[in-house]
């Protein structure tokens, strides 16, 4: 709980610096971005841009977009401390966080749906056009589940999953490395520097799936939006 | 493996902890975060965001007016001053024209002048030169009628005195004429 208080502080603390820098080229009209900025620019825009704006289209992306970002942020920021010594753990790794997030991402895709098209949205998930009438039996179900059950469940357990395993592979290897260092002699000192490399690369490997799972997440709840708010499936 | 991995971890007598199953201050305090953030993003962070992109495209569409305009007034220049090199050598032209026109009339006017001049002058000279010619063949004839008068008179007189005194006489008469003429 700890790790996640201080994550979002220094989310705030860090989204506030760039709040700031925006705020002042407003005002002073000097928009040509610095460094720091620039790299907020580059975070904000990768969400807006690249996410919300390809799947939703301009006008729809930017009405999800502070549910987007939110998402966005908070993954990676809790995906990251999982590396982070003195961390050490995801903030994602304990169901809590993915199933909250999962949770507004479901409410907001079925928001979104209603929002558009009322009560046919169910109909249109549920029935799903150009289907033969004796066929909905089989397909009117499958959606059910699909749409409604395994989209927030699979939502909060590829993300937890994925955190939770690379951080049993980081203890392993790291509390392997730390036994055969200290408490082994001769060869198997040897099997230390080969479980440390391990280490190391999932380290790398856990940056990476960080990134993966946050942007993943993101992308999937936007899809989900955007199906909803499609007029045909 | 998993439940054994957990059971290794939960506390000693603790029953084991599921990890789908949320505890309620995880659930809660996620909840609180989310909202916390959700609410710093959508109020605080993306408004001032959009506001700079705005300001952003602002600037930048500004400025791309202010360089369009900028060319639309030296265009406008360029045209400007081309009509008026166009009227200026059309003018300049014209008065060539005129000019050269006018030279001609003048020209034709001058020749006709002196062409008429010299008609007249010649006229003049014609006519002059006849009345002077009249009043000289006039004043000849008198003239030559009295001196042949008068040397057939001398002739006369003189003429059975001698060869040598006709000849004197003659001499005479031409040296008087002379003498005449000199005067």
């Amino acid at each position: 709980m700890m790790i996640r208080l201080i994550v979002m502080v220094l989310i705030i603390v860090l989204f506030l610096l760039w709040t700031r820098k925006f705020n002042q080229s407003v005002k002073t009209g000097n928009v040509v971005p610095g460094r720091f900025q620039l790299v907020g620019e580059m975070a904000l825009n990768f969400v807006r841009k690249s996410i919300a704006h390809d799947q939703l289209g301009e006008k729809d992306g930017e009405r999800f977009l502070p549910l987007l970002t939110t998402i966005f942020f908070m993954v990676l920021g809790m995906n990251i401390t999982g590396i982070i010594p003195f961390a050490n753990i995801a903030g994602t790794s304990v169901i809590g966080v993915p199933l909250v997030l999962a949770a507004a991402a479901y409410v907001t895709f079925i928001y979104a749906g209603i929002r558009r098209h009322g009560m046919k949205f169910f109909k249109n998930s549920l029935f799903p056009s150009g289907v033969p009438v004796y066929f909905y039996t089989l397909v009117t179900p499958i959606e059910f589940l699909s749409t409604f059950i395994l989209r927030p469940v699979t939502l909060v357990l590829r993300l937890m999953m994925n955190m939770i395993a690379g951080h049993l592979l980081l203890v392993l290897c790291f509390s392997a490395t730390h036994f055969f260092f200290f408490q082994t002699d001769g060869l198997f000192r040897a099997f230390g520097a080969g479980t440390f490399l391990f280490g190391f690369a999932f380290t790398l490997f856990e940056i990476l799936v960080s990134v993966l799972q946050a942007y993943v997440f993101t992308l999937l709840t936007t899809v989900y939006i955007q199906l909803a708010l499609a007029d045909e499936h | 493996m998993i439940s054994k991995i957990l059971a290794a971890t939960a506390p000693e007598g603790g029953e084991l902890p599921n990890p789908l199953l949320p505890a309620d201050y995880d659930i809660i305090w996620s909840s609180v975060i989310f909202v916390i953030l959700l609410t710093f993003f959508w109020f605080k962070v993306l408004p001032g965001f959009k506001r700079m992109l705005d300001e952003r495209a602002k600037a930048i569409e500004g400025r791309l007016a202010e360089a369009e305009e900028a060319q639309k007034a030296a265009e406008r220049r360029t045209a400007t001053v081309m009509a008026e090199q166009e009227k200026l050598r059309s003018e300049a032209s014209s008065i060539r024209e005129e000019a050269r026109s006018e030279g001609a009339t003048i020209l034709a006017e001058l020749k006709e002048q002196a062409a008429k001049e010299a008609e007249r002058l010649v006229e003049n000279g014609k006519s002059s030169l006849l009345a002077e010619r009249d009043s000289a063949s006039r004043a000849l004839k008198a003239e030559i009628g009295a001196l042949a008068l008068e040397l057939a008179s001398r002739i006369v007189n003189e003429k059975l005195q001698d060869d040598k005194v006709a000849n004197r006489v003659v001499d005479d008469f031409i040296a008087e004429l002379e003498g005449k003429k000199v005067k």
